[in-house]
């Protein structure tokens, strides 16, 4: 056999070494990072020293903002609401992360597929929700206990500080259910045999040996709800006025309405940035390089602990978790978008369709919000989804010199609350000269940076799995490395791309706490809708548009299911 | 010129230099073999070959063309070589035909060609059934052959292949280095394989370079890497062998309990290393008439029986121990009394 056909070897050898495309690759993505990232972050701190006439340096803006005893307060109760909901969050979520994974408690994957549900239900519905059930005077749980005993004063009321801690408990503790469940299921049952053997029960045993060998893993994830929790603001935007709570993040809604005071919101919000770099900081300093995997040793068999009799009573707990969480506002929502008036209750006169077809046919920001949210969320998703890709691929091949730093730059949004991003995207793209103000494209903008990390996890992932021998292949047979990357690279990455679109678009869609400041009159997301409606009362027309927005959002991820798999999107932690 | 020609070839990372003054000149049609322990820098020059790395000092020349150097390299797709990889590298997201059909499709050749080469290729490879088949149905060898298709199909000017059985469970990496020869014997193309398997090297092989810490000891055919080793490192990496020290004295060259004649040995040097096969050296209870160049007289002092041969270990009264192979029949007890010789051919000097 002669030699032929190969493409032609004509070309200089030498050519390489004076065009260097890889350093404007580099840059391109390093400057888009800047814009996303940098830029904001700066631009917050500076705007903090900044006089907001003269444009010169001052420190008048944190005497403004931590110059009275209610803004000092607000800071305070957050910090108390935070951990007051982030300990009522690890009660929830702990024991039922436990009877899930390591018991024979009956209706284990039923309780799983409910809790999911929580996890795509936006807080400010769960708030909605628990409003409609325990309002001080119509609230479902209310009616029913003066309908029972003929008392008049109500038996629960949601706008209290217990009520606030309730409903942030009930918005957040899914993080740590599935974060300590995965840290269940890695436990070996010798463990526990171990104890067993040596006389101690099941209960001794859970406490004794199964929770403290997951204890770093419930710290960590307990954290993160912590941080959470105080940043988030559909929750207290719906609960701690009328409680009269004042906690941070309506208090720079505040500084935000009119006249927008900028430079004192950014001086406000220093704090909830460093408590959350400074507490991450110090977690990494505790676990050191163990993360989350403290728990260790994926030998030996697992099988789950006969209960015996407690497993009612742990089912109980349990199913009182899912109906708090899912169940029961969920169907309050539902029942309420179906009734002429929610105060009614179930009836088949009280039956109407109409809140549907105002949300959908008539009211034209309602029609707005829900195109919007979709097209911004998705816009987002797969910008967020390219730009991490493509980062990823470069760390990963080590196709560019300092790609670390990207690497880094992607990872860093994780630190940033969303309202604080949101701040500093106004302060920088909101007003001349950029002047993006009530524009779509400052919201896709903050919406990626927002979800960058989650996009950066998942393509490293996808991208890890890839042995550069594939490329390598490609290249020797005469094929370039952009043959390499649509041929193999592309083909691929084909799930890694599908599942990392819909783990950014589905919280997206309904994302609160960047938009809230970033929406004009004409690009308002539904989350901002919603929050207006319940603002006028109307909360049949709101319930109507949340079952609409969780129906589009519970569709995309019934879609990833079927194309993905069952637990695509449970395991990016 | 056809061929390949590693001049003078170097590459460091940071302080390290990992390939060191390499050179090589390969004729077209060659089968060439870079053997060496792992961590040796055959693996670097490979990847210099095939244009993923470049050199940091001397070239590489491809049929007159300078491909690489440290003032640049011609990007590996532009080589025409083609590649086996340590863990074949079969695109998984294409089947078995379209795998082998990738490299004609990027020639653009017209499709009635394409299919006829690649038919005749899977065919080569016995691998015509499977042809619609994913990779993630295929068995290793399978995949292994399928790697051996795509990349003999384009027919390249050079075949590289980096340790292409090593993921092979034994007798299947038995079979495919005959497979591997059977294919090169067919198609004549020549290739460079990395490995560290000397008998993969001896079965495939024209000649082997046999590489430590970046620098090749030795290129020879594999019967002359085995008869005359050049260096201690050649002989002792490349089957067993009795490696013994001597000292240059006035009347030739003292070993233990011998003397060779000093003309029979090159250098300088005050001390002289040589190289003894064991199966080289012959036992006998009566002392040998003939004059042999080594003859000694010892013991047996260990013995076991392989079947197909006894592995003694002998050991002369002036204490010098030697492995020895002898045929079944011929059996030694323990503590016997044994004289040892080898003759002068059997003796190779070594650096």
């Amino acid at each position: 056999m002669t030699v032929d056909t190969h493409p032609p070897a004509s070309a200089r050898t030498r050519r390489l070494t004076h065009f260097r495309p890889d350093q404007l690759a580099w840059l391109a993505l390093a400057l888009t990072l800047a814009v996303l990232i940098i830029a904001p972050l700066s631009m917050l701190v500076v705007k903090s020293f900044t006089d907001g006439t003269t444009g010169g340096f001052t420190l008048e803006n944190y005497v403004t903002a931590y110059g009275r005893a209610r803004h000092v307060q607000a800071l305070w109760n957050t910090l108390v609401m935070g951990l007051a909901s982030t300990v009522l969050a690890v009660l929830l979520a702990v024991p039922t992360a436990w009877a899930c994974t390591r018991t024979n408690m009956p209706g284990r994957t039923f309780v799983r597929i409910a809790l999911f549900g929580s996890f795509l239900m936006p807080p400010y519905l769960t708030g909605v929700g628990w409003i409609l059930l325990a309002g001080p005077n119509a609230g479902f749980i209310n009616q029913a206990w003066t309908a029972l005993t003929g008392l008049e004063a109500p038996l629960v009321d949601i706008f209290t500080f217990s009520g606030l801690v309730l409903v942030m408990g009930l918005s957040t503790f899914f993080t740590i259910f599935i974060l300590v469940s995965a840290a269940f299921e890695l436990l070996s049952t010798e463990m526990e045999d171990a104890a067993n053997i040596l006389g101690a029960g099941v209960f001794r045993t859970a406490f004794k040996i199964t929770l403290p060998m997951a204890m770093p893993t419930i710290l960590g994830s307990a954290l993160l709800t912590f941080l959470v929790s105080i940043a988030l603001y559909g929750v207290p935007a719906l609960i701690s006025i009328p409680a009269r709570y004042p906690v941070v993040v309506i208090q720079l809604a505040e500084f935000f309405s009119f006249p927008v005071r900028i430079e004192v919101a950014a001086a406000y919000s220093i704090p909830l940035l460093g408590i959350t770099i400074g507490l991450l900081l110090l977690q990494r300093r505790v676990l050191g390089r163990k993360g989350y995997t403290a728990v260790g040793g994926k030998g030996g068999e697992r099988r789950v602990t006969d209960l015996g009799a407690w497993k009612w009573a742990v089912f109980g707990y349990v199913m009182l978790v899912v109906l708090l969480a899912v169940a029961m506002p969920l169907l309050v929502l539902i029942m309420a978008a179906f009734s002429h008036s929610w105060v009614s209750g179930l009836s088949l006169e009280n039956l109407t369709l109409e809140h549907f077809r105002y949300v959908l046919f008539e009211h034209s920001s309602s029609q707005r919000a829900l195109i919007t949210s979709v097209a911004t969320g998705a816009a987002a998703a797969t910008l967020a989804i390219s730009l991490a890709l493509s980062i990823s691929y470069v760390v990963q091949r080590r196709l560019l010199p300092h790609a670390g730093v990207l690497a880094f730059l992607c990872m860093s949004p994780f630190v940033i609350p969303g309202i604080v991003l949101a701040i500093g995207f106004y302060a920088v793209y909101a007003l001349p000269p950029v002047g993006l103000y009530g524009t779509y494209i400052i919201l896709i903008l903050a919406f990626t940076t927002r979800f960058l990390p989650i996009a950066y996890t998942t393509s490293t992932n996808g991208v890890r799995a890839i042995n550069p021998e594939m490329e390598e292949a490609v290249r020797i047979l005469g094929g370039g490395q952009f043959t390499a990357i649509r041929k193999v690279v592309a083909p691929l990455l084909k799930r890694t791309l599908a599942s990392g679109w819909i783990l950014i678009f589905v919280p997206a869609a309904q994302e609160l706490s960047t938009a809230v400041f970033l929406v004009g009159p004409h690009t308002r997301v539904v989350s901002v809708v919603l929050l207006d409606m319940s603002e006028e009362g109307t909360f049949e027309r709101l319930a109507a548009l949340g079952s609409v927005l969780l129906l589009i959002i519970a569709t995309i991820v019934l879609i990833g299911v079927k194309l993905l798999g069952r637990d695509f999107m449970l395991r990016r932690s | 010129m056809n061929g390949l020609v590693l001049k003078d070839l170097g590459r460091r990372f940071g302080a390290v230099d990992a390939v060191k003054d390499v050179n090589i000149e390969l004729q077209a049609g060659e089968f060439l073999s870079l053997l060496g322990p792992s961590g040796c820098g055959k693996t670097t020059t490979l990847r210099m070959i095939a244009g993923f790395l470049a050199p940091t000092s001397g070239s590489i020349i491809l049929d007159g063309v300078e491909v690489s150097s440290p003032r640049g390299s011609l990007p590996p797709e532009k080589r025409g070589m083609s590649m086996i990889f340590q863990s074949y590298a079969i695109w998984p997201n294409m089947t078995v035909a379209q795998n082998v059909a990738f490299g004609l499709n990027l020639r653009k050749l017209d499709k009635a060609e394409i299919r006829r080469r690649t038919g005749e290729m899977l065919e080569a490879v016995r691998l015509n059934a499977l042809a619609d088949r994913y990779p993630s149905e295929l068995s290793g060898g399978q995949q292994q052959r399928v790697a051996l298709a795509r990349a003999l199909v384009i027919r390249p000017k050079l075949l590289l292949l980096d340790e292409p059985l090593s993921n092979l469970d034994a007798s299947l990496r038995e079979d495919m280095r005959f497979e591997i020869k059977r294919i090169h014997d067919e198609f004549r193309i020549t290739s460079v394989y990395v490995t560290h398997d000397q008998s993969e090297a001896m079965v495939t092989s024209d000649r082997i370079a046999v590489i430590n810490q970046g620098r090749v000891e030795q290129i020879d055919t594999p019967y002359e890497i085995y008869t005359k080793p050049r260096t201690r490192f050649v002989a002792g990496f490349i089957g067993r062998t009795n490696q013994i020290t001597g000292r240059r004295g006035a009347q030739g060259v003292d070993f233990a309990g011998f003397t060779l004649p000093g003309a029979a040995f090159t250098g300088s040097e005050p001390d002289v290393f040589i190289s003894v096969r064991p199966q080289s050296l012959h036992l006998s209870a009566e002392e040998p008439v003939t004059d042999n160049a080594l003859k000694l007289k010892g013991t047996i002092a260990g013995r076991a029986f392989l079947g197909e041969t006894w592995d003694y270990v002998f050991r002369s009264d002036a204490g010098l121990e030697l492995r020895i192979t002898a045929r079944p029949h011929e059996v030694y007890a323990l503590g016997a009394p044994v004289w040892a010789r080898a003759s002068s051919d059997q003796v190779v000097q070594i650096l």
